[in-house]
């Protein structure tokens, strides 16, 4: 075949392998072999120093018998409710607001975009401060002696504004390029109908931004799916409440690097990514009720 | 409605419009406040009861406690040195396959970018304790080659930069081509230049990326001295728990350098990274 082609087609394709030769190797080296390397661990019980033994389904039997695993699968599930539809209700208000006729909207989006280029690791540690029971702003404001993140019935909540703070301003800044993709002569016409702002947002502003919306909601979901670094910060192993809050991800996290049960660890992975896998099949049947890809 | 009462509403929903976006900017403002408010206080003051709200005694000592208790100077070189060969890498082989995959004919082609789609929707820690083994391995944990490991490549990179070249015309490049440039002088001289915003939103987005990073870090390089200024920090959060200034003092220094060059170039940070958005 290689000599039906034209000598330039045969430097063209040659070149080709040679561009894209660094990144397959890489991604072989660095992801698709560590992928089957994981997948294989799930399967293996860790003697420790790297070295495995094949123990078939036994980490999956010893997971889906554990309550810890159950509970930070709920948790995960609960971040996830908690956080993605506040956060889209929340940031898709915002980037309304800034793509209202107002000044400063430049210095409105740099406010509230900011939390973006700060370290989760960074931000949580104030946090941490404000709901400190004893002494965080929040509770002397309130003269309240509540434990946000040392109570097991509030330490989720605590975590979830957190998350929520966090990523406003980013899906907000994605909205807003949605929300300014929508025709202005949409809303004249409209206007001109004399229909109400509330029932415009239903049948125009909804309906004209809900791709970019559904695009919002899956990114948020799959970093909701798979959030450590924030609770991690947040709630430390040794805290009480750390079982009310701890993700998937947290527990991957203790049981390969801190336990050192890679097994166990591998088995919670595979877990998550099914986990996500399941939600993006939901996501994609269920955007045909609501995604308007007709604009 | 009268043309009077119409222009009367319009101008109650502007006031509105401000209120909500004053109110909502103070809200995301206010632990950044709080946070260089209290790093600037003494302990005590930081525990008073009632709370004060400036500190009364100010004082900076906080600062030097926090570089006591963090070695900051190896962090800030720690860091920039994982996002500065991060960034190189992912710059130099996403722009070349993202080059080859648009631009390029050749057999394979569909396979090898369908390995670039796996590793984008598969999460990055499923691959971690693999690749911590390999640098295990190599003898290499706590160095800063483990830091940019699994960043050497970027799929993400390569998706987002082929998406680019696809919008560049393919008449461009033979125009170059039939001028006597060689492929590579085409993608190098020719192709490459005209993707600047999109490697500045890449190379934005990559800085940030790892600079937030925190799994792989903390997994990989246990010694403090080898630590980016993510993973040093988490090492505080169980200490100092009645030290908030000092706390303070670090967390401020550690997000410092970004903020910094985050008010210097908002409007690239933000362009870019909502360019890259739905990653």
């Amino acid at each position: 075949m290689n000599n039906k082609l034209s000598p330039a087609a045969r430097r063209e394709e040659n070149w080709g392998w040679i561009m894209v030769a660094p990144t397959i190797i890489g991604l072989v080296v660095l992801n698709l072999w560590p992928f089957v390397q994981t997948v294989y661990t799930s399967f293996c019980e860790h003697l420790g120093f790297g070295h495995y033994k094949f123990i078939g389904l036994g980490n999956y039997a010893e997971i889906f018998q554990s309550a810890e695993f159950w509970k930070a699968t709920w948790n995960t599930v609960l971040f996830c409710i908690l956080t993605v539809p506040v956060g889209l209700f929340l940031s898709l208000l915002v980037a309304m607001l800034l793509n209202a006729k107002i000044k400063f909207k430049g210095g409105f989006r740099t406010i509230f975009f900011l939390p973006m280029v700060c370290a989760p690791a960074a931000v949580t540690m104030v946090w941490r401060w404000i709901f400190n029971g004893q002494y965080g702003i929040l509770n002397q404001l309130f003269g309240a002696e509540i434990g946000w993140i040392t109570d097991p019935r509030f330490v989720m909540i605590s975590c979830a504004v957190v998350a929520i703070w966090s990523n406003i301003g980013y899906d907000a800044v994605l909205l807003l390029a949605g929300l300014q993709n929508i025709p202005k002569t949409l809303y004249e016409a409209n206007s001109i109908d004399g229909a109400g702002k509330v029932k415009q947002f239903f049948t125009i502003t909804l309906p004209m931004v809900s791709p970019t919306l559904f695009v919002v909601m899956i990114m948020r979901l799959m970093s909701a799916v798979k959030v450590y670094d924030l609770i991690y910060m947040m709630v430390e192993e040794t805290n009480p409440a750390v079982t009310s809050v701890q993700s998937l991800m947290y527990l991957f996290y203790r049981e390969s690097f801190i336990a050192g049960s890679r097994g166990t660890g591998s088995a919670i992975v595979i877990w998550t990514v099914l986990l996500i896998g399941l939600v993006t099949v939901i996501q994609f049947y269920g955007q045909k009720k609501w995604v308007n890809y007709d604009v | 409605m009268n043309k009077r009462s119409l222009e009367a509403s319009r101008k109650r929903m502007t006031v509105y419009t401000y209120i909500a976006l004053i109110l909502g900017a103070l809200i995301m403002v206010f632990p950044f406040v709080w946070m260089i408010l209290t790093s600037l206080k003494t302990v005590p003051e930081s525990m008073k009861v009632p709370p004060t709200i400036f500190p009364q005694e100010m004082i900076v000592t906080n600062f030097g406690d926090a570089m006591k208790s963090l070695p900051f100077l190896k962090l800030y070189l720690n860091t920039g040195l994982m996002i500065f060969f991060r960034v190189i890498c992912a710059v130099a082989f996403s722009s070349m396959a993202g080059y080859a995959f648009a631009m390029l004919e050749f057999r394979g082609k569909k396979l090898l970018f369908g390995v670039v789609l796996v590793q984008m929707s598969l999460p990055s820690q499923i691959f971690i304790i693999p690749q911590y083994q390999m640098v295990a391995k190599m003898g290499l944990a706590n160095s800063i080659f483990a830091l940019v490991f699994p960043g050497i490549v970027s799929a993400f990179g390569v998706f987002f930069l082929r998406q680019t070249y696809m919008g560049i015309p393919k008449e461009i490049g033979e125009a170059a081509y039939l001028d006597g440039c060689t492929q590579w002088q085409t993608f190098y001289k020719v192709m490459f230049p005209l993707t600047g915003t999109s490697v500045a939103a890449l190379t934005i987005f990559t800085a940030v990326f790892a600079y937030s990073d925190l799994m792989w870090p903390l997994v990989v390089n246990s010694d403090l001295n080898m630590m980016t200024l993510s993973s040093g920090l988490a090492t505080l959060r169980g200490q100092f728990t009645t030290n908030f200034p000092v706390l303070m003092a670090g967390s401020l220094l550690a997000m410092l350098p970004m903020v910094i060059l985050y008010l210097i170039f908002q409007r690239q940070f933000i362009e870019g990274i909502a360019s890259t958005g739905g990653k």
